[in-house]
């Protein structure tokens, strides 16, 4: 018995804070930070270790700035 | 040995093309120059030199799969009448903006609007001065024989592909529709890919290979400053065009006391009435402008300084008279004699004409 | 038992999603939220995936996706509006082993190059056509679009689009399937994972068919302008499927016949 974790990248200079991610993502991994890149876009971001790496957040973003990373892990991981 | 064959003008060029290795023909029927497609249709050469020929659903729809085809390198042609190169305007602005090589063929009918069928040459200004919107030009040949039909489209091509630049064969349906000897081109095959690239492969859209970067066909340049660059850029090919390309005819000048300019199906009349003037003891010559863009200016004002008057006969309102005068800058009386709405001038009314407004009573 | 850590999950090996390097590294001229950023990289990932990109000549229209061959690493032809059909045309004739397709907006397709893209899908070109709507002018800031529904409000028709007074709105993806030249019309999204991976499906199949000679396909992808309706990204795309879908149903509209 395995299952995932993943962790997502994002490109924050790229974002422009769609919002398009947060509402995608099953696990409410991702939030708007409330500081600005240098676009002035609040910019997505990580705030938990739920992700699961299910990539639904990257192949929705219009932008393409979220790199998902996924690994399959005995259970009973912290 | 070169062959020789009685054709019209129109089959003549659609001909030339097939021989000269055109890559595609796009084209809507209109008259007076319906017979280069149906020429090219009943001549399929689709099926000997690959030469793709398809009848578009507009005119508007064939300038834009001329510019798609030579965007890709390839030897594009379309042709039509005054409506319908009015038509063509935007797609040929694109062409010249985006830097694409091809022959526009104008056999020219009467107008303004639908006009008449019958031949004129009122699309001078259209040709010459632009047509489409913004800064360009258009290499303008005016073929005056069948023989010069066949001859201007590999001659356009290589003009075309040599300044990256829209050629325009500007003739009317005399020279379109009559018949006449003509020695064919030679057949020249069509380019194979490997030579597209290596001739074009530095801009045209071939295929990104991974040993170069995209190559773009755009003419939108949203920055002010590279909009400017590349209108400079293109100016520059325009004066090359000046200094290189002018090409004209000159009859009987050598002791001409008076000048007759004119171009097309009017020069070959304005040749019967210099025979007619100096068996009269009048001292005439013709000066025919082969380019009415790029326009023998200085060899009009050579003349100047030998003859006392010039008339310019042309089949409109008065069109080149304009060329020819800022050519000769006052230094001698230039007046216009014109036809329209389809009426051609007779080479005794030339004449007649010459006598009352040059030459005086 | 060790704890994975982030640091632990981002590595090479364990690479499951990134932007494909046939988009072009740098910001995409579009608006937050838009739909044309995940077509173009749903398009440039089927290219990449076919391994076809030297093989492949795009055509970009006039509208907001004018700037489309700045971010696809292909050639690329800039046509005139409405004039992308004619353009694929020539290109497909003239290079018939290349695979060959036009992205156009409801404007340049619907409207003014209604004439192109109807021709072309009844000669049975052999290209994909991709057709964003949106049922708006977005680059030109929200005027009426042939696909606007009614009632829908838009610059020019700021009190909704009256169909008395303005019009009906088009269905042109219908309209090219009913032609004997187009050999898979479809309509799909890219607002949900879902739908972006059915888009994704869909147009591989546009290219495998149209390469096959089977004649055109057509992809319509309903999408969003939250700038030119005027809402948040995510609202936008709540009233696309409140609104726009059951005006434009999703899914396959006609499929080559020996599926």
């Amino acid at each position: 018995m395995a299952k995932v974790k993943g962790a997502i990248v994002i490109n924050i200079e790229r974002c422009k804070g769609c919002e398009v991610c947060v509402d995608v993502c099953p696990e409410s991994v991702i939030a708007m930070n409330k500081n600005v890149n240098t676009k002035g876009y609040h910019y997505a971001m990580v705030t938990n270790e739920d992700c699961t790496g299910c990539t639904n957040c990257a192949v929705v973003c219009p932008d393409g700035v979220i790199t998902v990373y996924r690994v399959k892990v005995p259970t009973e991981v912290v | 040995m070169k062959e020789l064959r009685l054709m019209k003008g129109n089959e003549a060029l659609a001909e030339a093309a097939i021989r000269a290795g055109a890559d595609g023909y796009f084209g809507y029927p209109i008259t007076p120059q319906s017979e280069i497609l149906e020429y090219l249709m009943a001549e399929k050469p689709y099926e000997t030199t690959g030469m793709v020929v398809l009848q578009a659903e507009s005119e508007v729809a064939a300038i834009n799969m001329v510019y798609g085809g030579a965007s890709c390198g390839k030897k594009c042609w379309t042709s039509s009448s005054s409506p319908g190169i009015s038509l063509k305007q935007e797609g040929i602005s694109y062409m010249a903006g985006s830097e694409l090589p091809g022959i526009i063929v104008n056999v020219v009918r009467g107008g303004p609007g639908l006009g008449t069928i019958q031949p004129s040459q009122a699309d001078y200004f259209q040709a010459t001065k632009g047509g489409g919107h913004g800064d360009y030009r258009l290499l303008v040949l005016a073929p005056a024989s069948v023989q010069e039909m066949a001859d201007f489209i590999p001659l356009g091509f290589d003009l075309a592909f040599k300044y990256r630049n829209p050629v325009m064969i500007l003739t009317d349906g005399v020279i379109g529709q009559m018949m006449e000897k003509v020695e064919l081109p030679e057949f020249t095959p069509r380019w194979t890919e490997e030579e597209i690239i290596k001739m074009s492969g530095d801009w045209a859209t071939t295929g990104k290979t991974p040993d170069r970067e995209r190559n773009i066909i755009s003419s939108l340049i949203l920055d002010s400053a590279k909009q400017e660059k590349h209108v400079k850029k293109l100016g520059l090919k325009y004066t090359a065009m000046e200094a290189d390309e002018v090409r004209y005819e000159k009859f009987q000048c050598d002791d001409a006391e008076y000048l007759f300019v004119a171009f097309g199906s009017t020069a070959r009349i304005c040749q019967k009435s210099v025979d007619i003037a100096r068996a009269r003891g009048i001292k005439v010559g013709l000066l025919r402008p082969i380019t009415l863009y790029p326009f023998p200016t200085i060899p009009i004002h050579e003349l100047s300084n030998q003859v006392k008057g010039m008339l310019v006969v042309e089949m409109n309102l008065g069109q080149m008279v304009e060329d020819v005068r800022l050519a000769v800058n006052g230094k001698v009386q230039v007046e216009h004699f014109g036809r329209c709405g389809g009426m051609i001038p007779n080479p005794d009314e030339i004449v007649k004409n010459l006598v009352s407004k040059i030459i005086g009573g | 038992m060790a704890v994975i850590t982030r640091e632990d999950i981002i590595k090479p090996e364990n690479l499951v999603y990134k932007r494909t390097s046939l988009l072009v590294d740098c910001a995409l001229s579009y608006c937050p939220g838009c739909g044309h950023g995940t077509a173009h990289r749903m398009l440039m990932e089927v290219i990449e995936e076919m391994g076809i990109q030297s093989k492949t000549i795009g055509v970009a229209p006039v509208g907001c996706s004018v700037l489309a061959y700045e971010f696809l690493d292909i050639d690329v032809q800039q046509a005139a509006h409405g004039r992308a059909p004619a353009l694929a045309t020539a290109i497909k004739r003239l290079m018939p082993e290349k695979y060959v397709f036009t992205y156009q907006g409801d404007g340049d397709l619907a409207a003014i190059g209604t004439c192109e893209t109807i021709h072309a899908c009844n000669r049975g070109e052999n290209f994909v056509i991709i057709f964003i709507n949106n049922g708006i002018y977005g680059m030109t800031g929200g005027q009426m679009a042939p696909t606007t529904l009614p009632g829908m409000k838009a610059s020019t028709c700021p009190y909704g689009r009256d169909t008395e007074i303005m019009g009906n709105p088009l269905k042109i993806t219908e309209l090219v399937a009913t032609l004997p030249g187009t050999c898979y019309v479809t309509r799909q999204s890219v607002h949900t994972p879902g739908n972006v991976r059915k888009t994704k499906r869909a147009l591989r199949k546009a290219f495998e068919y149209s390469y096959a000679k089977k004649g055109l396909s057509f992809v319509e992808i309903v999408s969003n302008c939250n700038s030119g309706w005027k809402m948040t990204p995510v609202q936008s795309n709540k009233w696309m499927e409140e609104n726009m879908f059951p005006f434009f149903p999703l899914g396959d509209i006609k499929v080559p016949a020996a599926e």
